[in-house]
């Protein structure tokens, strides 16, 4: 068996369709003779360009959804076009907050299984995705053996987005089916933080805290830093879980994978659940007190210090420049 | 108000784990306790029932040896009584599996709304809670950040990547909790002594009709290989003697970010 056709779900963004969507499409190009693009909101149809750009020949344009979470209309429009149209060999979904309820939604729909966390696609007779666990230091490598479409979750910046300069997609408008219950939940209101800086996944320098800075105050040094390097705060799951700062600052597994030039760790021991999601930076830099925390092995520059010395006097050598 | 808690025992995250040498899923033969992520949702669901003026948070978990010790722990900071679907034929069983076995269990008892985290802390999947609002035929929100019940909605505020949405659902619905939603007490001693007399309902996989849809055949999907992963060289790692953030700086003038 080889792999003939994949689906890839574009999401859309206020800027066009996500570079993860964008990826994935990348991905699915060089696996699969047949690309297709599903996507939804009220602007398709000028996305289509970028989607041709990127390798889908068509888009399948479930429409503007009207304030309703994607999940569930996306999933069942989607579930019947596998029974419409056949079923492709895979349905590619980035794993972001609409992606992970898209899969979850038609995995049940279809009654198939689904692999998440997936950061790497090969093929081999059929289609090998890679996981990382324990911290990135293994690779499982899965297939499914279920018919398909094998349904598969894929992690941010696991390809590079690259234009192939193809025609703009043919767009195809894509019925929703009766969702009953299902389908009713609803934004009411959509509320953006406030952001000085770049984005956490697209900055060039992440300064990132952890457990070591002891308390929820000494995380405005590392806003400080950041802002000094013009780059990004992020933080380790431990100190979100303590509620010091939003979740949409979490760097790891279950938060955002970052891959800028340089990651700045300062109280950071390195549990597997934080490797993940920075393991794959350029350079890293990391200050904890523990010379025989795990972040020291993947370091370039380790430091072996108290946070609240080496942050204030780098924030002060750095003002003085 | 009924809330159902969805609450995973996972291998202690602080010990080394491993895997299966013959399945290559997480070894979960040890012994097994509360994912701390679990114990926001259970939190939030006492919260709700407290704020209601009465109900019951009933807990629904699934192991695949009669492991009730995370239970305990979860009894013990006030849920009412739990549901475990135990049994050998569990083992392997993955996320969609998971999915019915749980939706399998909670049609047993009465619910206004499921909670569970946005994923567990050993396997994090991060589909089940959906797949089993689907299952049910509920609607789900994801993420939630705060949760209150206005009559017969739930109102969420959802984690985006911009900020977050307000969202509604009607009841019963599914939501999944982030951590820092509320935050999770500790049992009292009272607590802890009640949990022990507190009713555990173990069921099998035959009890809920669910045989051959789970544990390795039911995943239909198979490891092929594990690799270790392409390994960073360790750099230079030296105590700070007072000129750390200097150290610093010119590594940062080197990869020329500053």
């Amino acid at each position: 068996m080889t792999v003939n056709t994949i689906w890839v779900v574009a999401e859309p963004s206020s800027a066009g369709i996500t570079t993860t969507s964008l990826e994935l499409l990348t991905a699915a190009r060089s696996l699969a003779g047949e690309v297709a693009a599903i996507s939804w909101g009220p602007a398709t149809a000028s996305n289509a360009s970028v989607l041709g750009e990127f390798g889908a020949t068509t888009v399948h344009d479930v429409g503007d959804l009207g304030g309703t979470l994607p999940g569930v209309p996306v999933a069942a429009a989607l579930a019947a076009l596998v029974q419409s149209a056949g079923a492709p060999d895979a349905v590619l979904v980035p794993a972001s907050y609409d992606g992970r309820d898209i899969a979850g939604r038609l995995s049940a729909r279809l009654d198939r299984p689904v692999l998440t966390n997936v950061t790497g696609l090969a093929e081999d007779g059929t289609l090998v995705s890679e996981h990382p666990v324990f911290g990135g230091s293994l690779t499982v490598k899965s297939r499914f053996t279920s018919e398909g479409p094998g349904i598969f979750v894929i992690r941010a910046k696991s390809f590079a987005a690259e234009p192939a300069g193809g025609a703009p997609a043919s767009v195809a408008p894509l019925a929703i089916p009766d969702t009953s219950a299902t389908g009713t939940a609803a934004i009411t209101a959509s509320h953006a933080e406030e952001r000085s800086g770049p984005a956490l996944d697209e900055a060039a320098i992440v300064v990132s805290g952890g457990r070591g800075l002891g308390e929820a105050s000494a995380y405005s040094m590392i806003e400080e830093l950041a802002k000094l390097l013009h780059g990004a705060a992020g933080a380790s799951r431990a100190i979100v879980d303590a509620g010091w700062v939003p979740y949409s600052h979490q760097v790891g597994q279950t938060g955002k994978t970052v891959k800028p030039s340089v990651y700045l760790a300062f109280g950071i021991s390195g549990a597997t659940q934080h490797l993940v999601g920075m393991k794959g930076s350029r350079t890293i830099v990391a200050v904890n007190k523990d010379r025989d925390a795990p972040i020291f092995s993947i370091a370039d520059l380790g430091i072996v210090g108290d946070v609240h010395k080496v942050l204030p006097a780098l924030i002060d050598l750095l003002k003085n420049r | 108000m009924n809330v159902v808690v969805c609450v995973k025992q996972i291998p202690d995250p602080a010990a080394p784990p491993s895997l299966d040498p013959e399945t290559h899923t997480l070894d979960r033969s040890g012994k097994l306790i509360l994912d701390e992520s679990d114990t926001y949702g259970v939190e939030m669901a006492l919260q709700l029932v407290d704020t209601a003026g009465g109900g019951e948070v009933t807990l629904v978990s699934m192991a695949p040896n009669s492991e009730t010790g995370g239970l305990r722990a979860a009894l013990a900071m006030g849920a009412s009584k739990a549901i475990l679907v135990s049994d050998p034929a569990l083992k392997g069983t993955d996320a969609l599996g998971t999915a019915k076995v749980l939706a399998a269990a909670i049609r047993r008892t009465e619910y206004d709304l499921i909670l569970a985290a946005t994923e567990s802390t050993d396997g994090y999947t991060g589909t089940t809670p959906v797949q089993l609002a689907e299952l049910l035929g509920l609607p789900s929100i994801t993420f939630a950040k705060s949760v209150a019940i206005d009559g017969s909605t739930v109102r969420v505020e959802r984690q985006t990547e911009a900020g977050f949405d307000e969202v509604t659902a009607p009841l019963p619905a599914v939501v999944t909790v982030t951590a820092g939603v509320v935050e999770p007490r500790y049992p009292s001693f009272k607590g802890i002594m009640a949990a022990k007399s507190k009713p555990v309902d173990e069921v099998s996989v035959a009890d809920l009709g669910l045989d051959g849809q789970v544990g390795v055949t039911g995943a239909r999907q198979v490891i092929v290989d594990v690799v270790a992963a392409e390994t960073r060289t360790q750099g230079e790692v030296v105590e700070d003697d007072g000129d750390g953030a200097a150290r610093i700086v010119t590594f940062l003038e080197a990869v020329k970010a500053i």
